[in-house]
């Protein structure tokens, strides 16, 4: 049980990591996350949805390799749609695509909760139990699945990690050193999903994680590049999530409320992080 | 040499549509060409469109030879640099890492002694070399620009388009960019080309000069030729006396 648990935090981890210093890069802002492109509002409906029309055998259907892949591909599906829909043609802009993912993330949840509301008091707490990304989520069954779209996806990330540095650098000087930079978001962005969506089918939306630790590694890194954030990035998310556990299971004996925690610090260090910059 | 074949580009901006064009001219090889005119002529549209940095809507750009539409960015990229006004900077990044990105167009970011050699050149000819190793964000608007410079310089391009490059720079550090930009010209043989807002600067330094209104090129050619008060009052729609100054000649336009 353990080590299963181990492994699980280390592929959240890396997942989270990755993805959000990714994103961050690509889209030129450090305070935004890609959990705002509607990844946890999808697996939120999916769940509610489950439960709304099964009831609570919904949540056993939910469960099984099967199903796992096929939301890992429906959230994967779903960001290409998005991105490629919004970042080609004549008015691409990286702005337009996060508002949309913004909005659409809005309007899933509002079905998400509606569904919410007709569920019986019994069928909603078990539902609610799915909804707190959490390590006890994660069945080992799922992680020969997981492993390897987590390895491919962040290999191909680190494969490109001294393009990233440039992207960093803005549309501009990307074009001028012959950098793609339309083609080169387009693809990062892909592989982030694929990172986001294993890491959100297996334990469930961890909206401040990513962030939380994307600001520390930019802050112990004191670095630009790229092949140095991404693995500093990883390590820093597990340290995280294991020390978090580590001191909710055994100092304060409370199981289960991790995620909160982490939520909580997260969501305070993006409201200091807004304040002192001041801007977004 | 750079082809400018009939170039149309239309936009919209908070005042209606924009028509630039259609743009007929060539810039020579060699020294340094001031694209001059009021605002809203088009000339930084025309230098990002050389540029590739904004498509064209008809047209062809041809930069020595190869037309900028059909060439593969990443082979541009050793013939042609280009720098806008403003640029994103991240914060942790040194001086000599952001002038090493110019090298990227050769080394894919895998720096070769070669590349460094080029990078300490680039370094020394802007006079950066006592700051390369300080954060872009511990440096001064012109100490900045004078970084990204050296990175278009680093890029080693026959071709350095620069929009306003002299924006935010005082009066001291105008002249020593111009300077250091006709010595780019002059002694490592490229062709430069800027944008410029004041007619001295281009009369004094610039070998070549391009006048636009109205997104329309209304007179091109030698300094000389450019720098008389009847051609410069219809370029700026207002009045221009050309005097002969102690380096060259000065409009007096107040």
């Amino acid at each position: 049980m353990r080590v299963t648990s181990l492994v699980v935090m280390a592929v959240v981890a890396i997942c989270q990591a990755v993805a959000t210093i990714t994103f961050q890069t690509v889209t030129n802002n450090r305070i935004i996350t890609p959990s705002i492109m509607g990844f946890e509002s999808l697996y939120t409906v999916i769940q509610t949805a489950a439960v709304y029309t099964l009831g609570v055998a919904g949540v056993v259907a939910l469960q099984g390799p099967g199903q796992f892949l096929a939301q890992v591909a429906a959230m994967v599906g779903l960001s290409v749609l998005l991105y490629g829909w919004l970042l080609r043609g004549r008015y691409a802009n990286i702005q337009v695509m996060l508002l949309v993912g913004i909005i659409m993330g809005g309007g899933l949840g509002a079905v998400s909760t509606f569904m919410q509301r007709l569920l019986s008091p019994s069928e909603f707490d078990v539902l609610s139990a799915r909804l707190f990304g959490s390590v006890t989520n994660a069945s080992a069954e799922y992680l020969p699945f997981a492993i390897p779209l987590v390895i491919v996806a962040t290999t191909l990330i680190w494969l490109n990690a001294r393009t990233l540095n440039v992207i960093a650098m803005g549309r501009d000087v990307c074009i001028n050193v012959g950098v793609d930079h339309g083609r080169q978001t387009i693809y990062s962005l892909v592989l982030v999903s694929v990172l986001m969506a294993v890491s959100t089918a297996l334990v469930g939306p961890m909206t401040f994680f990513g962030f939380l630790v994307a600001t520390l590694t930019y802050q112990l890194a004191g670095t630009h590049d790229h092949r140095r954030l991404l693995p500093l990035g990883a390590l820093t998310g597990f340290v995280v999530l294991a020390g978090a556990y580590f001191v909710m299971n055994h100092v304060f004996y409370a199981q289960g409320v991790v995620s909160i925690i982490i939520e909580l610090v997260g969501g305070t260090v993006f409201l200091v992080v807004i304040m002192r910059k001041g801007r977004l | 040499m750079i082809t400018i074949d009939r170039v149309r580009k239309e936009y919209r901006s908070a005042t209606g549509t924009v028509q630039i064009g259609p743009v007929t001219t060539d810039i020579p090889s060699g020294g340094v060409t001031a694209l001059v005119g009021p605002n809203g002529a088009g000339k930084s549209t025309l230098l990002t469109m050389v540029g590739r940095l904004l498509g064209i809507d008809e047209g062809a750009i041809e930069v020595a030879g190869y037309d900028i539409a059909s060439t593969a960015s990443k082979d541009l990229a050793k013939i042609l640099s280009v720098l806008r006004q403003e640029n994103h900077f991240i914060t942790r990044l040194t001086v000599r890492q952001l002038v090493g990105f110019g090298r990227f167009p050769y080394s894919k970011g895998r720096l070769t002694r070669l590349d460094e050699q080029k990078i300490s050149e680039a370094i020394d000819f802007l006079n950066l070399d006592e700051l390369e190793d300080r954060y872009l964000d511990q440096l001064s608007g012109g100490q900045r620009q004078r970084a990204y410079v050296a990175m278009v310089l680093a890029q080693d391009t026959e071709y350095v388009l620069l929009d306003e490059p002299l924006n935010n720079l005082d009066m001291r550090h105008s002249v020593q960019m111009m300077g250091r930009l006709r010595d780019a010209a002059r002694e490592l043989g490229r062709t430069v080309v800027v944008v410029l807002h004041d007619i001295n600067f281009a009369a004094h330094y610039a070998d070549h000069i391009i006048a636009m209104k109205e997104g329309a090129v209304v007179e091109a050619g030698p300094v000389a030729r450019i720098m008389d008060g009847e051609v410069l009052t219809r370029v700026f729609d207002t009045p221009v006396q050309v005097v002969e100054g102690p380096t060259g000649p000065l409009a007096v336009y107040y």
